[in-house]
């Protein structure tokens, strides 16, 4: 009898490097899985399995299908010419805004419905903030004919009112989170205890690079086709595979994560990540966690948040949905403190500013999230011949009021 | 030898009625008076809950006291400071129960300090895991003579209850059924199994069943073949409907 040759799963790179998930889930101090013991089954089938899965090859074959026909991936590497005649260097944007449902979302929710199939699980559950990871999963919900329950601050309902109604037709129920600061932290918290009540048909589709291992590592792998992808596209357009700079909006780092990732290990590199300042990083209303942050434990992992000096973990601030998490993931927490990794922070004005730019300049409307990424070229300066690549994580049609308010259009 | 209350309490042959209440519940100072009226009335053992901004294993009931406790001013500081002479009144078994983020940013190791300062026996901490335990922090536990107790539930593997077993002390806190704190249980034929399959593994520590006991019906069921039971969000209900001297009447419905 012969023994199947090993596959290597989804996102593996040649070699292992001190940026890649340890056996035990951690990225230096950073990550585990802190969970109350009644999660602990859900988890730990999901970390025995997760990686077997991800290197069948029949379900590799489906992922890289979906993503090709129904994504419509491989996302373009646009050169921005009038941007880049503008700041300087070489700029790139990797259109994730032209995915399906309008982010890079999409890439991980459509990983996590096939993996939730195979483990044989019927009914999914996700937490969402403005409503995009919402939105994606309802979507591969209704792909695959699965019940899908959406949490969502009650807040967040209130002010994302088209996601909302966007979820209902893709039939998913939104269920609003009553508790603490009725936004994304809460709704992730009703998420889990969903998981904790609904232990043997519920998969739990986390939407961001955050959570008890082996979610971060999950996440980051299905993600990581967008570096993947910048790889074969620059070596097209310039002849090179590694451009000087990578950047990437931060919240909880999903789209970050699979931007950097096949660079994570080549120091020549340069790796940035933008976080929202909101209204200035001393202003008391901030979503800068590696700046205001610091170590503790939120949503199951050990990583950097902002907290109270008692431990009670803060409401951050951005006018950004997407960046306002109180965390970020426990690979860029790694990333931050080990210096492989430098981290902006960027305001609501400042971010506005280049989002409206980007329309001008290159005919392309950002989301607010992804308008932080682009607005470090103001305050930056790049060598003429540097090659940057900026991940367009995200269209800004769900933010046309923000900008219509901001702007007085 | 062991001066720990938990061993001590539950050496003697009678059943265990332990009660959890979030400490700054319902106003600030409430926390020594709560109390005292808990071990007058007869309860074997008190867990005090330590407000957290984000309770993920707590349903609706245990997380809104916790909120109001921390809009109260409560935090790990001034709860040690209310219970600082807390064992010239109160003989019971006292543990702590609270997540792990708080006792982090407090120091864990200050944190038992403060503990075995204070009396505290033991502690229950949901979403420090067993594992990280062992190898982080149960050299350091047993230093100052605190028990860790872990929770188990319908879903844990014989083989994992039996490692929980075997770093435990004191009780292990069965958890009723798949579900967060305060959920409206009756007990099924699912949790009769469930119960009897654990007393059937005869486990070094005694078991004391939580989540879902509400009244003297539920009470019962729990501790057939268990050591004891835990009441949590009944509790918290009944103080604030009643107040303080609503607790008499609510344990002697108990047992």
């Amino acid at each position: 009898m012969s023994t199947p040759v090993k596959m290597a799963p989804i996102g593996a790179i040649p070699g292992s490097g001190p940026y890649h998930v340890s056996e035990k889930g951690y990225y230096g101090e950073f990550g585990g899985a802190f969970i109350p013991e009644m999660l602990y089954p859900n988890v730990e089938e999901l970390r025995q399995k997760y990686l077997e899965v991800m290197s069948d090859p029949s379900f590799k074959e489906e992922f890289n299908q979906l993503l090709k026909d129904y994504v419509g991936r491989p996302s373009p590497l646009y050169f921005a010419k009038r941007m880049s005649e503008k700041y300087g260097p070489r700029i790139y944007l990797k259109r994730e805004d032209l995915n399906h449902t309008g982010a890079h979302k999409i890439n991980n929710t459509i990983g996590q419905i096939l993996m939730a199939k195979r483990l044989g699980k019927t009914r999914i559950i996700a937490e969402t903030g403005a409503g995009q990871h919402g939105v994606a999963t309802a979507t591969v919900c209704a792909l695959m004919g699965m019940q899908c329950i959406v949490y969502m601050g009650e807040i967040d309902i209130a002010r994302q009112a088209p996601n909302v109604a966007r979820m209902k037709m893709l039939g998913a129920e939104v269920r609003p989170a009553l508790s603490g600061s009725r936004t994304l932290k809460d709704a992730t918290n009703e998420a889990i205890r969903d998981w904790i009540n609904n232990p043997v048909d519920t998969h739990y589709i986390i939407g961001s690079a955050i959570g008890p291992h082996p979610y971060p590592d999950m996440v980051t792998r299905f993600q990581s086709v967008i570096s993947e992808e910048i790889k074969y596209q620059l070596k097209e357009k310039e002849g090179r595979e590694n451009p000087d700079y990578v950047v990437a909006c931060i919240g909880g780092g999903s789209n970050a994560a699979g931007t950097f990732y096949h660079f994570l290990h080549n120091e020549d590199v340069g790796i940035i990540a933008v976080e929202a300042a909101g209204k200035g990083i001393d202003s008391g209303e901030s979503a800068a966690t590696s700046v205001l942050g610091h170590k503790g434990i939120i949503h199951g992992c050990k990583t950097l948040l902002m907290q109270t000096d008692d431990g009670q973990i803060t409401e951050p601030y951005s006018i950004s949905a997407g960046l306002d998490y109180p965390g970020v993931g426990p690979m860029h927490a790694y990333l931050h403190t080990s210096g492989r990794a430098e981290f902006k922070a960027i305001t609501d004005d400042e971010a506005m500013k280049a989002g409206l730019e980007l329309c001008k300049l290159e005919g392309i409307i950002p989301a607010i999230e992804t308008s932080h990424a682009l607005a470090i070229f103001e305050n930056n300066t790049f060598k003429p011949d540097d090659i940057i690549v900026v991940a367009l994580s995200g269209r800004g049609d769900k933010d046309l009021n923000t900008y219509i308010d901001h702007f007085g259009l | 030898m062991t001066t720990n209350r938990i061993h001590q309490k539950l050496q003697e042959d009678k059943k265990i009625l332990s009660i959890y209440f979030t400490a700054g519940y319902p106003d600030l100072e409430d926390t020594v008076p709560i109390l005292e009226k808990l071990q007058e009335s007869g309860v074997d053992m008190v867990e005090i809950g330590l407000p957290f901004s984000d309770p993920l294993a707590d349903g609706p009931t245990i997380q809104e006291s916790s909120t109001r406790a921390l809009k109260n001013g409560m935090t790990t500081t001034k709860l040690f400071d209310q219970l600082k002479n807390v064992r010239d009144k109160i003989h019971i078994p006292l543990i702590l129960m609270g997540y792990f983020n708080p006792m982090m940013q407090y120091g864990v190791e200050r944190f038992c300090v403060q503990c075995a300062e204070t009396g505290i026996d033991g502690l229950i901490i949901p979403d420090l895991p067993v594992d990280v335990y062992e190898e982080e922090y149960k050299d350091m536990f047993e230093r100052y003579s605190l028990f860790n107790i872990f929770l188990i539930t319908p879903q844990t593997p014989d083989e994992r209850i039996r490692f929980i077993d075997s770093v435990s002390d004191g009780f292990i806190y069965m958890v009723s059924s798949a579900s967060v704190t305060g959920a409206k249980n009756t007990f099924g034929d699912v949790q009769k199994q469930y119960f009897e399959r654990i007393h059937a593994l005869h486990l070094k520590n005694p078991q004391v069943v939580g989540f879902g006991i509400s009244n003297a019906e539920t009470y019962k069921a729990a501790t057939k073949l268990a050591r004891g039971a835990i009441i949590g969000s009944a509790f918290i209900k009944t103080i604030s409907e009643k107040g303080i001297e609503g607790i008499p009447e609510f344990i002697k419905g108990i047992r």
